[in-house]
């Protein structure tokens, strides 16, 4: 079991971009160009971090192995649909990241104690809601591209296109406030800063449109459920059970 | 279906055909493979009827590719049929519903539900969660099926610790712990050692007893059929090639009987040629195939013809016969 904890430490080790990306921004004039001190870059970049630990959804890597594989049929013979098993899953592997996020965190403070602050009962209550917002939006646009396995055996070739326009498009390479006012419109109407845009500036204390950030995440969650629904009912009649 | 709607497994006209994209090798062949897709349609199952009762135990036979694991994904609800009607259990597999799912199981020889790097007991817990089993029914069904299956201390070891045969009866237990009422195994005892094999097929046939369960068992191993079937269904390149009594299969694959005679005084191999087919013949043994319908008669004239001190009269081994037909058929068994 040693060796289960050890890659989710290194998983949570490998999620450092943002941290990487506060070095590349801290002097660059980011903070000035956003309108933020450079006390409150460096929370949104440390908050990005701890979005980014609790909302990393992984679901295409197995699924399309268990599709490929047969390993799913074993999951639909039981009546509970399979879909909740990899939910589960991702929510164990939150609660075991936490020990590891937490030791990262202190490190930093160690580093930098200006690295951390002590955010509001309100905003972590909220940060928190709305990080869970962001991992079942992940999740769901995920379980969208997952229920491709069942047409193409490489799904989760097709899931990394999105991979380009969640980085830049959800505000962890940068603050959405850096960018010119066009594209920060195009971002804002996709689901992208919801998923870190919203729950690093709720928990970082910056300024932030609470009712537009939630009901952003409640519509895209709202657009994906039947989407996926349908795409698993119409998957599911192409699958052959494969090596099962 | 009104007909034999007291069957808890009732297939008629079922079918499926998987549409393959063919490829041909080569650099030439990938880039036709990308730009023009050429597919064909390869019917696995074409149109079988068969119908199942509770409690009964029927053995699957097919050489592989004859569509017993294709049927069986069917009647488990995995994949849609391409066409026919299909009951089990009262519901329609395909649609997957709870109800369904509680009643059947589908064991596969070579795929498994346990978790891997944990021990049995934790994949029995889930499947328990899953399956809404209160914890004190649990206890006693696991108590009951590992007395069975004689196993202990192992449902505590991490499931990849497990020999061969130990993760199977560890598969079955976890399998059976929502006491299905029909049971699909699909070559339960591959890959097992002789002593596992009989603890299985003990294992089965105790089951079907005490709870009454349907199972309907694939397997290459001709000793699990003979041992707990005595209905078989042979499907042959997906078409229904029998479907009644073990004994039944035996007389129509042969339709002569073996005679051996051990006799007293030697007699000479022309001798015998009037009474059926020679097989072996040596000084005071021979061994001759006697068409079924003459077998009375031709007996009664060698006990009168010879001094004979021992005769038996058997059909062919059944593993002989299923060779000699999946051979026949250009299609080698393993």
């Amino acid at each position: 079991m040693l060796e289960y904890r050890a890659e989710i430490a290194l998983w949570a080790l490998s999620g450092v971009l943002p941290l990487i990306m506060l070095g590349v921004w801290q002097n660059s004039g980011a903070a000035s160009q956003a309108g933020w001190s450079p006390d409150q870059l460096r929370h949104y970049f440390v908050a990005a971090f701890l979005v980014r630990q609790f909302s990393v959804v992984w679901l295409i890597h197995v699924f399309e192995e268990d599709v490929v594989s047969g390993k799913l049929s074993p999951f639909l013979l039981q009546p509970l649909q399979p879909l909740w098993r990899y939910f589960a899953a991702h929510v164990a592997e939150q609660a075991t990241r936490i020990p590891f996020v937490a030791l990262m965190l202190l490190a930093l403070a160690w580093m930098n104690p200006a690295l951390l602050w002590l955010p509001s009962l309100q905003n972590l209550t909220l940060g928190i809601a709305a990080i869970w917002g962001a991992f079942l939006l992940r999740f769901l646009l995920q379980t969208l591209s997952s229920t491709l396995c069942f047409w193409s055996e490489r799904a989760a070739a097709l899931d990394r296109l999105l991979v380009i326009p969640y980085l830049f498009l959800s505000g962890l390479v940068a603050p959405l406030d850096t960018f010119p006012p066009a594209i920060k419109t195009v971002a804002l109407a996709t689901p992208f800063p919801a998923m870190v845009d919203f729950p690093a500036r709720l928990l970082a204390g910056l300024p932030v449109d609470l009712s537009a950030g939630f009901l952003s995440l409640m519509f895209w969650c709202g657009v994906l459920s039947p989407l996926c629904w349908l795409s698993w009912r119409r998957g599911l009649r192409r699958y052959g059970a494969m090596g099962a | 279906m009104s007909a034999q709607s007291s069957a808890i497994v009732l297939a008629q006209g079922l079918s499926k055909t998987y549409r393959i994209a063919e490829k041909q090798p080569g650099l030439k062949g990938t880039f036709r493979h990308l730009l023009r897709r050429r597919y064909r349609d390869l019917e696995a199952v074409k149109g079988i009827h068969f119908a199942i009762e509770e409690g009964e135990m029927v053995g699957f036979l097919g050489p592989n590719g004859a569509g017993k694991t294709t049927t069986l994904k069917m009647l488990s609800g995995l994949i849609h049929p391409s066409g026919g009607e299909l009951l089990v259990a009262g519901a329609r597999p395909q649609r997957r519903q709870a109800g369904f799912l509680q009643d059947i199981t589908l064991v596969m020889g070579n795929k498994q539900q346990l978790i891997w790097d944990l021990p049995p007991w934790d994949s029995i817990r889930v499947n328990a969660a899953v399956y809404g089993i209160p914890e004190g029914v649990m206890q006693r069904r696991v108590r009951e099926l590992a007395d069975l299956l004689e196993l202990g201390e192992e449902l505590h070891r991490p499931v990849r610790k497990l020999s061969l045969g130990q993760r199977m009866k560890a598969e079955l237990l976890t399998s059976l712990l929502h006491e299905p009422r029909v049971l699909f195994l699909d070559e339960p005892t591959l890959g097992l050692d002789v002593t596992a094999q009989g603890r299985v097929r003990d294992f089965l046939a105790t089951y079907n007893r005490r709870t009454g369960a349907t199972i309907l068992l694939t397997s290459h191993y001709m000793g699990d059929i003979t041992a707990l079937c005595e209905r078989v269904l042979l499907i042959h390149e997906g078409s229904l090639f029998h479907d009644g009594p073990l004994g039944e299969l035996t007389s129509r694959l042969a339709p002569h009987r073996q005679v051996r005679l051990e006799l007293q005084h030697a007699q000479p191999r022309e001798v015998f040629e009037s009474f059926g087919t020679v097989e072996s013949h040596q000084e005071h043994q021979v061994q001759l195939l006697v068409p079924r319908e003459q077998l009375t008669e031709t007996v009664a004239a060698l006990l009168g013809r010879f001094d004979v001190l021992d005769l038996e009269v058997s059909d062919p081994p059944i593993e002989d016969l299923m060779r000699s037909l999946f051979q026949q058929a250009g299609v080698s068994e393993t």
